[in-house]
């Protein structure tokens, strides 16, 4: 699996850092950074939840 | 096609931790009679709720804005959003204020003033020991430790607080007139006019001295940004704290799983904000195009009221969703709202509630109501709900 972010749509709410924060983190200003795009096995989960719950569609993955 | 009377949005609670029972009856969309008169919507189902929110062809701006519940006895007029007051916004309007603050709440930024808000929070217990046996948990513990916190994060003096919390309090009284609100509405705005100036004048390390050093920001822009900080930062946490305790002394086995098992709690907080859903109604959009959703179609002018109560208890989404389950999953809860206007201080509010239940159990392990349950005065003529006052002893 891939973890991708779109930082154009991101409104820095933060629930990717909490949910799967081996794969996302935010910058100074609060948007989104991917910190590693290849998401290990143990981790798949969190990134799909990330991506459920993240308010403006700004993280997504490639399965 | 069938024809359904519409009614009016439910507002009677049975219990104090469930909301109205007719809500679960509704299909996910359902016709919604507002006080003005106007037919449009409401969404009580979960996928539908966050469908809504998340699409832009529902405006949040407020001149468009409906209520579902009359304020005073008299239909909501839609009023535009003061300068700087984003939530009530569209993009690129919205957009461009939220950006300003998103780097002050990172997930980051937030753990880093753990520290300041247990010292806080002890402080509070302090205060309760002090005090002595019983006292009331809003007053002196749920009520000043976020609006501690959201002060000193905006440079505010606390010794102003009476001015804010009493204006605060005002506006979200449903049983006050619009007319009455606004005034509420305009004595805070002057509140942050004179703190804006204050900061220019000798700004410190806080958020709205940090403000207004964007040049292309007007003083009203500025002031109703602080305002809505203000406001949202400490009247949502409180009634968490208050309301939130009361749920686990009720249900005294989740008191004593938490108590038992402290690494509990960050789930905890999320199944509190689930079951309690305290921004009980009044999130509303206005479709601005006619849009097919679920088996009816929206049109463009059609207020939509989303219940997010009902949304965090939609059986399809969360099993047995009447049932407080501190171990329960909780993902997808929609109690910070979804979309772009989702809570800018939800990182900052997990934290002030984890560690003031765990600093309550923590002190007050024994701790229990000093009156009957159905004495507690509950909120439900309030924009938020909660509990007006919790008397508690140890």
């Amino acid at each position: 699996m891939k973890a991708e972010a779109n930082r154009e749509v991101c409104i820095g709410a933060g629930m990717c850092v909490l949910t799967a924060p081996t794969c996302y983190d935010q910058d100074d200003d609060g948007t989104v950074v991917v910190l590693r795009a290849e998401v290990a096995p143990g981790d798949e989960q969190a990134v799909r939840d990330a991506a459920d719950s993240c308010p403006s569609g700004a993280i997504t993955f490639v399965e | 096609m069938t024809t359904v009377e519409a009614r009016s949005l439910p507002m009677t609670r049975t219990t104090p931790f469930d909301p109205p029972a007719e809500l679960a009856q509704l299909p996910p969309i359902s016709r919604l009679l507002y006080p003005d008169g106007h037919v449009g919507w409401l969404v009580t189902g979960h996928a539908l709720a966050k469908e809504v929110l998340a699409d832009k062809r529902f405006s949040s701006r407020f001149e468009l804005r409906r209520f579902p519940i009359s304020r005073g006895g008299e239909p909501f007029k839609p009023q535009g959003a003061q300068p700087g007051f984003f939530i009530g916004m569209d993009a690129p309007e919205h957009t461009r204020l939220r950006k300003l603050l998103t780097g002050q709440f990172t997930v980051r930024r937030m753990r880093q003033l753990e520290p300041r808000i247990e010292e806080i929070t002890q402080a509070r217990i302090e205060a309760m020991r002090a005090h002595g046996s019983p006292v009331d948990l809003v007053q002196e513990f749920a009520l000043p430790i976020p609006s501690l916190v959201i002060c000193e994060l905006l440079g505010v003096d606390y010794a102003d607080r009476d001015e804010f919390q009493t204006q605060t309090a005002r506006l979200l009284d449903l049983e006050l007139k619009q007319s009455e609100t606004l005034a509420a509405r305009d004595a805070v705005n002057e509140f942050m006019l004179d703190l804006v100036a204050q900061k220019r004048r000798k700004p410190a390390d806080d958020i709205m001295s940090g403000l207004v050093q964007h040049d292309d920001l007007t003083d009203d822009e500025l002031a109703g940004m602080g305002f809505l900080l203000l406001v949202a930062g400490h009247e949502t946490t409180a009634n968490m704290l208050g309301l939130g305790t009361m749920a686990l002394l009720h249900d005294r086995t989740q008191w004593d799983a938490l108590r038992a098992d402290p690494s509990l709690v960050e789930n905890a907080v999320e199944e509190l904000l689930r079951y309690l859903t305290i921004v009980h109604f009044g999130t509303v959009r206005t479709a601005i195009a006619d849009v097919p959703l679920g088996d009816v179609v929206v049109r463009a002018g059609d207020a939509v009221s989303i219940s997010l109560p009902a949304a965090n208890r939609d059986p399809s989404r969360f099993e047995e969703p009447d049932k407080l389950d501190l171990h329960r999953p909780t993902q997808g809860h929609l109690t910070f709202g979804h979309g772009i206007h989702q809570c800018l201080g939800q990182q900052l509010a997990r934290i002030e509630m984890r560690i003031g239940y765990c600093a309550l159990i923590d002190a007050f392990p024994n701790l229990r109501l000093a009156v009957e349950e159905s004495a507690i005065p509950m909120r439900t003529r309030m924009a938020i709900y909660g509990v007006h006052r919790l008397p508690v002893e140890w």
